[in-house]
């Protein structure tokens, strides 16, 4: 990070986008930098985790299997169940991937030394939302064919005719622009929003520590507030991971249904 | 919020938050998908045989709870049922005590009866052989008193009837005496 650069220069520099930015830890490929890697790294540690802890099956749990079907059947009952209803099972394994893997990247942002949230980058929000658009498009085709799924869409039934010239281009825009966009956006921005708060009051601490030492003292709040706000940003970051698989189940359910 | 973060960016002259870089969204849709591939064929068929198994174990443990309760039923009743039979065999074998006892009885009553009765008869018969040989014997006394009082009336002058009442009286008044 160019903090600890600018921490030299006169007067204090507060933190920005350009924080978000990483050189490549070796080599020059952008795969080698930071979130790239963490995106690695949270692959790696949720699938080592859940199939470890699914292993065994067994009909007594052990602690470690007891804490992966936790989180499983969250997803499982409470995300595709109730949300998707009867055929839910097939979009478990999707729905499952999604929520560990926005959950995981999103707790590495309070994680000491990792410390970044890989989903303030917004191409990994991005990457995911289009999963959900080809999912949800494609359930919705499949279940009712491509020209009453479009017409379901454009042209909500009960409603009178001159309306649909308002609401055929908003519900169409709804579907396949709003939808995909405030899905990724809603994800990056929360978790942009709150690391940048992070260190906002951590680059804040340590530049206090450099001034007189009465400012070294109030740099104490400084940092209590950081790791305050670390515990906020840990809620925020499994709510995020919840709205998302949420909307995606929504989505799915709708698409699924009868008549939009 | 978007355009301030494009402030933001160009305030900084460094790239801008909201604009992905292309290599990022492959690389999450690569690390995605094969996070999802794992996910799908490792973790969650284990999760749903868990589940399956438990179901079927709790499933298979109340079928046994109900079938060793039908047992327990079904003995319960086997056994009352016994309990009434042994009761009512009981009941049946008082009865027919209480009946022998009372036929026993009434059999020894008869025994004593018939007992008393040939004691009776067989006394009345001594009796009757006492009194036959006593009438004998009195039939032969009586015999020779009568000869010995014809002879005394012949004896004995007849002359009247008073004196003839007299000599009979006297006669009977012996014979009480004598006897």
């Amino acid at each position: 990070m160019s903090v600890s650069l600018r921490m030299a220069e006169d007067g204090f520099v507060p933190p920005s986008a350009s924080d978000f930015f990483f050189n490549p830890v070796f080599g020059n490929s952008i795969l080698f930098t930071k979130p790239v890697l963490l995106v690695g790294l949270s692959v790696v540690l949720i699938s080592v985790f859940f199939i470890a802890s699914s292993r065994k099956a067994a009909i007594v749990p052990s602690k470690l299997q007891f804490a992966g079907e936790g989180i499983y059947s969250f997803v499982r009952n409470s995300l595709g169940q109730e949300v998707i209803g009867p055929e839910f099972m097939r979009f478990v394994p999707f729905l499952f991937t999604l929520f560990t893997f926005v959950l995981c990247n999103n707790i590495f942002g309070v994680i000491p030394l990792l410390q970044f949230p890989t989903m303030s980058h917004i191409g990994f929000p991005i990457a995911l939302a289009i999963f959900t658009y080809f999912v949800y498009h494609a359930v919705g085709i499949r279940k009712h064919g491509i020209v009453k799924y479009i017409k379901d869409i454009c042209f909500m039934p009960g409603v009178p005719k001159y309306i649909y010239v308002i609401l055929t281009p908003v519900e169409f825009a709804t579907y396949f622009i709003i939808r995909p966009a405030t899905l990724s956006l809603r994800l990056f921005a929360n978790m942009f929003a709150g690391h940048l708060l992070l260190l906002v009051f951590t680059v804040g601490g340590e530049y206090l520590l450099t001034s007189t030492i009465l400012m070294k003292v109030l740099s104490i709040f400084s940092f209590g507030f950081a790791v305050g706000l670390s515990f906020f940003e840990l809620g925020i970051e499994c709510l995020q991971a919840y709205i998302f698989t949420l909307l995606t189940a929504l989505y799915i359910a709708g698409a699924l249904a009868d008549e939009h | 919020m978007s355009s301030n973060l494009w402030i933001f960016a160009a305030s900084e002259a460094g790239p801008s938050p909201v604009i992905p870089h292309p290599a990022e969204i492959i690389v999450g849709l690569v690390a995605f998908s094969i996070l999802f591939l794992l996910l799908r064929s490792k973790a969650v068929p284990k999760f749903e045989q868990a589940y399956r198994d438990r179901t079927n174990a709790i499933q298979g443990g109340l079928e046994r709870a109900e079938k060793a309760q039908r047992e327990a039923e079904s003995n319960l009743q086997k056994y009352q049922a016994q309990l009434a039979d042994a009761r009512g065999e009981a009941a049946k074998m008082r009865e027919e005590a209480r009946t022998e006892g009372a036929v026993i009885i009434e059999q020894m009553r008869t025994t004593a009866q018939e007992e008393a009765a040939r004691i009776t008869s067989a006394a009345r018969s001594a009796i009757e052989a006492e009194r036959k040989q006593a009438l004998n014997s009195l039939m032969n006394e009586v015999g020779s008193i009568a000869t010995a009082l014809a002879s005394k009336i012949v004896g004995e002058a007849l002359d009247d009837q008073a004196r003839q009442s007299r000599v009979v009286e006297r006669f009977l008044a012996d014979m009480e005496e004598s006897k």
